[in-house]
């Protein structure tokens, strides 16, 4: 998802009988529902995997404002302009939200930034992908967000407390987000018939980059065993994938487009969509660093902490002055 | 990339119904008059409060998870400190 393969540091699925006796204890809050608070004793891998979990999707939350940056100063009219640029605002406050609750965990936001520059740590996939025009912020808001509400819904009531709360705020804003993105998708395919053109473009460019979300296929997913019973992950990979796919079928059948995927058919025995995987080789190239923007996001990063680098010391040392001045003048 | 971190600071906001300041999360910023700023712009997007406390986490004392028996539970057995631990008799009116 927003966090897609966070490699697992442990060594896999532990069997009870191998717990150390507060390891034991530990999985056993967890079972009755209980939530880990942040000076409760966790085992290591636990606070390892949540650190680079919360922190990959806090960074997708600050790269991932970089694709709907490009568009607002080229959104078409005032009040798209508006929401945009609130949607974006939403996202860097997404961002604070996740990294305080990594922090918890005992890493410093500027250890997760460097980590994030350095290549230790990811970001969503997604994100690797061009806006080429304005109906790309339809789509966007309305795969994309919406693919990170399904998510990110079931992580509300995930087992580590700072993050759960987190999560409740980012869905109590975020639905606002993917309503603005089919807004805007409906306006498209209502207007003139090169707009329509431009919407279907855009459904056909972010639909399988959204289902990839997701992450890979549970066959392929070799980190999921021990994060679900850790409950920091609550649904597996191809179980949302296809909740995502039976939601939004009809939304695309009520917009006049069509899903490119000729495979694409209601299955009334197992009362699902059918639908045709993503191609995952295409993943696994965007996620190791070689999709169409990835050098692009990784260098606009760089460029707002390196340039930023004179003011957030510029600001330490103004407020030690001033509070200097405010002691000598008592 | 020698510079300090700047320090933490949680945020407290009163919304409008008269109810009090509430936790609503952390950020970081140089000084109090920065961290008001911060918080203003990160978490009253949508008019959710009218007052803002921030106080530097650094400054915020917590019980320990580990007291956790001795410090809450002799408030378990003490039911008769809730009103409906006292059965009066409906004949004897609205109480």
């Amino acid at each position: 998802m927003y966090a897609q393969m966070v490699k697992s540091t442990g060594k896999g699925l532990v069997a009870r009988k191998d717990m150390l006796p507060e390891d034991r204890a530990f999985q056993d809050r967890i079972d009755a529902g209980e939530k880990i608070e942040p000076k409760d004793y966790m085992p290591d891998g636990y606070r390892r995997n949540l650190i680079r979990q919360i922190g990959q999707h806090a960074h997708s939350e600050i790269v991932g404002q970089l694709p709907e940056g490009n568009w607002i100063t080229r959104a078409p009219t005032l009040e798209r302009k508006a929401n945009l640029l609130a949607k974006v605002q939403d996202e860097a406050g997404h961002g604070l939200y996740l990294y305080c609750a990594a922090e918890t965990l005992g890493v410093s936001r500027d250890e997760m930034t460097e980590m994030l520059l350095d290549g230790r740590m990811k970001y969503s996939s997604i994100f690797n992908y061009p806006t080429l025009t304005w109906a790309d912020m339809g789509a966007v808001g309305w795969l994309v967000d919406g693919a990170a509400i399904m998510n990110q819904v079931p992580l509300q009531r995930t087992s580590y407390g700072p993050y759960a709360r987190a999560m409740v705020r980012i869905c109590k804003e975020e639905s606002f987000h993917q309503r603005q993105g089919f807004h805007i998708m409906m306006a498209m395919v209502n207007g003139t018939a090169d707009q329509k053109r431009m919407a279907q473009d855009a459904l056909n460019r972010f639909w399988y980059p959204a289902l990839m979300m997701f992450g890979p296929s549970d066959k392929d997913s070799v980190h999921s065993a021990q994060s679900m019973a850790w409950r920091i992950k609550m649904n597996t990979n191809d179980e949302l994938r296809q909740k995502f796919v039976d939601e939004t079928a009809p939304q695309v059948e009520y917009l006049g487009l069509t899903i490119p995927d000729d495979d694409l058919q209601w299955n009334e025995d197992t009362g699902h969509y059918d639908f045709t995987e993503p191609d995952w080789a295409e993943f696994f190239e965007v996620i190791s660093g070689n999709g169409p923007c990835n050098v692009d996001r990784l260098n606009a990063r760089k460029k707002a902490w390196d340039d930023g680098a004179w003011v957030r010391e510029a600001m330490v040392v103004h407020a030690e002055k001033k509070a200097a001045r405010k002691q000598a003048a008592e | 990339m020698s510079a300090k971190e700047w320090p933490l600071w949680e945020v407290f906001i009163r919304g409008q119904h008269g109810m009090s300041h509430r936790h609503v999360g952390s950020l970081h910023a140089v000084d109090a008059e920065h961290a008001i700023k911060n918080a203003r712009d990160v978490y009253t997007r949508r008019n959710e409060g009218v007052s803002i406390w921030v106080v530097e986490a650094a400054h915020i004392a917590a019980s320990a998870p580990s007291e956790k028996g001795p410090m809450y539970d002799p408030a378990r057995d003490k039911v008769y400190r809730h009103p409906t631990f006292y059965d009066i008799p409906d004949d004897a009116g609205k109480m």
